[in-house]
């Protein structure tokens, strides 16, 4: 049996746990709010960027001569794996769960035979996946000193893919992160973006649309298809940080609930040792006055 | 029959517009396109300009700096990074980014390319203010 001064301390020092979690729950679900509007704004834009391109690719005609980042080299040799997590710990399953997708499927590409190769955004991520495929990761990065992420960010990665499938350092880039669906619900999806293929499931087999180019096709997609492997990035970026948010408050919801599960459970416990403590008391002080 | 088709704006951020419209002029790359309903399937760049989105006889005007343009199914769709609707723009904010562009294009390290869409730039800003 602890202590009355144990229980105090204990106590108190849930109570003050409590406190922390609570604040991070009202934090949370302040930022929630904007990374919330912004990643549902933000989906017309990269939706319909990914339609234009799948649409242009059903189009071509000629798969030997079109740019490479639309239809791919046509090997499926080495795998690029880009790795999306949160800084910051704290949000639940979040980053796990990201964590656990993309080791699936890393291990997927290696039983295959295939090359792997890592680009981790994001430090947690990164700590996850260093123990096992450590020697896989070729590029790190991390915005953690960034208050809100924006496009720019996304161009920096975007960038990077892009240099080294043209240095012909991989044949398929598949982007992981957290989709967001509510606050309650993340889904971690992996969304392959080089080459262009649809992910969301293909309902509509429409007739190939035959566009008009002006310019030329070529320049057209010369600009289009860096945009658009910026753009999935960056709507990855947005859902992410919704989701982690989401995420974070749902957890520490919880957290501050468990908290004060404890603290009464605590109490009654003091409580308790406190009224048998007393009546030990009491009934020494009797039985020493019986005796006299 | 209606002459109207869909026209939707979109940013990174946000949906700009969707509206209808009977004709909507783009300042595409290589000049000005006036689109109507049953335009065949189009894709094209804009270049720094307005989108004049006429509905009957109602105008709307946006001035925009790029963007790509798509247009299929009688459904036109801008996407753009940078739409700002006229109606809110005034003369100060207009003067800033025509003395920004203007110090720009007396740099020497900018390509022809880009020399090119600021000139656009500029002098569409300053029909603008006028």
């Amino acid at each position: 049996m602890p202590s009355l001064d144990d229980l105090k301390k204990r106590i108190k020092s849930v109570k003050s746990t409590q406190k922390i979690t609570k604040a991070m729950k009202m934090v949370a679900a302040a930022k929630l709010r904007k990374a919330q509007e912004s990643a549902e704004k933000g989906r017309p834009y990269s939706q319909k960027m990914q339609n234009i391109i799948l649409n242009l690719t059903k189009t071509i005609s000629d798969p030997q001569n079109a740019p490479k980042l639309l239809v791919g080299t046509g090997k499926d040799k080495v795998n690029l794996c880009v790795v999306l997590t949160a800084d910051r710990g704290l949000c639940g399953g979040f980053n796990s769960n990201i964590c656990k997708l993309a080791k699936v499927n890393f291990k997927k590409i290696l039983n295959e035979g295939k090359e792997l190769k890592i680009i981790t955004v994001g430090t947690k991520g990164l700590d996850q996946i260093r123990r096992e495929y450590g020697k896989y990761v070729i590029k790190k990065f991390s915005f953690k000193n960034k208050k809100q992420i924006s496009f720019n960010e996304a161009e920096i990665i975007g960038k990077e893919i892009i240099d080294l499938f043209k240095k012909d350092q991989f044949d398929k880039c598949i982007l992981f992160f957290n989709n967001f669906k509510n606050v309650i619900t993340q889904i971690p999806q992996a969304q392959q973006i080089i080459p262009a293929e649809n992910n969301s499931s293909t309902k509509e087999e429409k007739d190939p649309i035959f566009y008009e180019f002006e310019p030329e096709e070529d320049e057209i997609l010369e600009d289009l298809l860096p945009k658009n492997i910026s753009t999935q990035v960056f709507k990855a970026f947005l859902e992410n940080a919704a989701s982690e948010q989401g995420s974070r408050m749902t957890a520490m919801d919880n957290a501050t609930r468990n908290a004060g599960d404890l603290v009464d459970k605590l109490t009654i416990n003091y409580n308790r040792s406190r009224q048998a403590s007393i009546t030990k008391e009491l009934i020494e002080i009797i039985s020493g006055a019986e005796s006299l | 029959m209606s002459e109207n088709f869909t026209v939707e704006i979109i940013s990174p951020d946000k949906s700009i517009l969707k509206s209808e419209a009977t004709e909507v002029t783009i300042p595409s790359y290589e000049g000005q396109m006036g689109i109507l309903k049953d335009h065949i399937p189009l894709i094209t760049f804009l270049r720094p300009g307005l989108i004049i989105i006429k509905e009957n006889s109602v105008e709307k005007k946006f001035f925009i700096e790029d963007g790509t343009v798509e247009f299929s199914n009688n459904n036109l769709l801008i996407l753009t990074t940078t739409a700002k609707n006229l109606d809110n723009l005034d003369k100060n904010s207009i003067d800033i980014i025509i003395k920004n562009s203007e110090e720009k294009i007396n740099k020497d390290e900018i390509s022809d390319k880009e020399r090119y869409l600021l000139s656009y730039k500029i002098d569409i800003l300053k029909d603008i203010s006028r």
